[in-house]
């Protein structure tokens, strides 16, 4: 396997885009990264595309060879790949692209993650949504995606003394961040206060504990290292990429607050990059919930089991934090559009790799960490990115 | 959901009908084909056998749900909970019977046969299990059923309303 880089990164802006539609977004995001990586279309290899559920949401299906001839690249027959697993979809097509370049398969490949949520009702979205949990066994009981997630943070408050307060910090970090980033679904910071007292959703869990449903789009052009510095001077080495499943249910999981998943993928990831979690500087976590971001920071191995709301609450995954977690703004402020997350997060890191983060870079950033979830943890994508000075 | 994606699985949402693994002794629900803790977990693959749940267990988990999933829109809210069973293995249903704020981790519960929801006005309905108390001191007084005749503050017999 050889070394794979980053070469180019484009983002739309997320939220509610009502006069943008699936194809322009799609295809905004791909130029971008193409001129971001001064890479002509002709060089590349094939189109890699992250999206959940285009055939529920828009009634289109076969949308990579739909995004490849609205770019203008039917007449280069490119191979165009459509991938899923729920939203986790952006972070496993990058995991296709780089197995693609390491492998020597292709040279140049674009990687993008689109969805395009707000043209279906709250009602549709909330119900296509659910489909990434087992529906026969948790839907048709009564169970949503937030419901899932609240049992898993009660039974977390339960077990290690986690406050509904330290699950509140979560939302208030991830706007606060997200009112540094242009791109950003919600840009307005919220107060502890306005988190605990919204509307409940699933208790503990309340409106500003779950992340929105937004439209958007985000795509990276990968490339072999060797060959990164013809195009780029800032090219960003792709250190690893793991991707580990477990059970649909969360009724089978072996522990109700842990995601063996993202614990599995996470100690593959740094095994691959010989790195260890204090090495990482800069991490975009899953927290389209508040209590997914908790236990994301214990499962990557950044805190102890147990004491992430603690720690979450001391500050210690703050700007000023030995690791600064969701610059972006997370799911929660940047937005989720399920298929583009995963490919939004490595955006974002590489932003912060090469310092081009603006009002929300850090300092020091040398390794970062992005980590995809689909539903409930069934699948789980970890990425690890280094500068190469 | 076609009447064939439901129907089909009748004998275990209406029964609890599980299954075991004869070399291990596991017990799974809903069935599985192969068992997945088995070291020879091939040796598994159509010898699993047909095991009933008794329907007992108590709430490991539990929430109280207020945006709905589809279909359960006018039980808001409700409580919905992971439940492990005597028999070992977890079932998420939702938790009747008691008022939601009552329901807490730890609560022993029996499988009852209820409505989970229906397809709209004109659609098939959906039945299945949902967990009750076993401790009768948890149930709210019982209300008065359709059939049940309560006298009015007039006097006169009126119909009451059955509860969801």
């Amino acid at each position: 396997m050889r070394d794979v880089a980053i070469l180019g990164v484009g983002q739309t802006r997320f939220g509610e885009l009502w006069d943008r539609s699936f194809r322009e977004i799609g295809i905004e995001a791909g130029f971008q990264a193409l001129v971001d990586a001064k890479l002509s279309s002709g060089d590349l290899g094939a189109l890699y595309l992250g999206n959940m559920a285009s055939g529920s949401l828009i009634a289109q299906e076969h949308i990579a060879p739909l995004i490849l001839d609205y770019a203008g690249l039917a007449g280069h027959h490119l191979g165009g790949i459509r991938i899923e697993g729920g939203g986790a979809s952006g972070a496993l097509a990058l995991h296709e692209g780089w197995l693609a370049v390491a492998s020597g398969a292709h040279d140049f490949v674009v990687v993008g993650g689109a969805e395009k949520l707000t043209d279906v009702p709250d009602t549709e979205a909330n119900r296509v949504a659910s489909g990434t949990a087992d529906h026969e066994w948790e839907v048709v009981f009564g169970a949503t995606l937030p419901a899932l997630w609240a049992m898993i943070a009660r039974r977390h408050m339960h077990d290690f003394g986690t406050t509904r307060e330290q699950l509140a910090r979560v939302a208030v970090h991830a706007h606060e961040m997200g009112s540094k980033n242009p791109n950003a679904h919600y840009r307005n910071k919220i107060s502890l206060e306005a988190v605990l007292g919204a509307t409940p959703v699933a208790e503990p869990l309340g409106m500003l504990d779950c992340a929105p449903f937004s439209d958007g789009a985000a795509a990276v052009v990968l490339g072999p290292l060797d060959r990164a510095r013809k195009f780029t001077d800032t090219p960003v080495r792709l250190l690893a990429s793991q991707v580990a499943c477990d059970t649909m249910a969360v009724h089978h999981r072996r522990e109700m607050t842990t995601l063996d998943s993202t614990v599995v993928a996470a100690k593959r990831a740094f095994a691959q990059a010989r790195r260890a979690p204090a090495d990482v500087r800069v991490a975009e976590i899953h927290d389209a919930y508040t209590i997914s971001g908790l236990i994301a920071l214990e499962d990557l191995g950044f805190v102890e089991k147990g004491e992430s709301g603690r720690a979450f609450e001391s500050g210690a995954f703050g700007p000023t934090g030995k690791l600064t977690v969701n610059t972006s703004g997370g799911l929660k402020a940047q937005g989720r559009p399920f298929g583009a997350v995963g490919v939004a997060q490595v955006v974002e890191i590489v932003r912060q790799l090469r310092g081009e983060a603006g009002d929300r870079q850090v300092g020091g950033a040398e390794l970062g960490l992005a980590h995809d979830v689909g539903g409930t943890g069934a699948t789980s994508v970890v990425h690890l990115m280094e500068r190469v000075n | 959901m076609s009447v064939a994606r439901f129907w089909r699985e009748t004998p275990r949402r209406y029964n609890l009908g599980g299954c075991r693994c004869p070399t291990c002794e596991t017990v799974y629900f809903p069935p599985r084909g192969v068992c997945p803790v088995c070291a020879k977990h091939r040796q598994s693959i159509g010898r699993m056998e047909p095991y009933q749940l008794s329907g007992e267990g108590e709430v490991v988990t539990f929430t109280i749900v207020h945006d709905a999933a589809e279909g359960f829109e006018m039980q808001v809210p409700y409580a919905l909970a992971i439940v492990r069973t005597v028999e070992g293995p977890q079932l998420t249903g939702s938790v009747v019977d008691i008022d939601p704020s009552e329901v807490s981790i730890g609560l022993r519960v029996r499988a009852t046969f209820r409505k989970l929801r229906e397809e709209g006005a004109a659609g098939v309905i959906h039945y299945g299990y949902k967990f009750a108390p076993m401790d009768e001191r948890h149930r709210p007084p019982k209300r008065p059923g359709r059939s049940e005749r309560v006298p009015s503050a007039a006097g006169a017999p009126v119909a009451a309303t059955s509860g969801p």
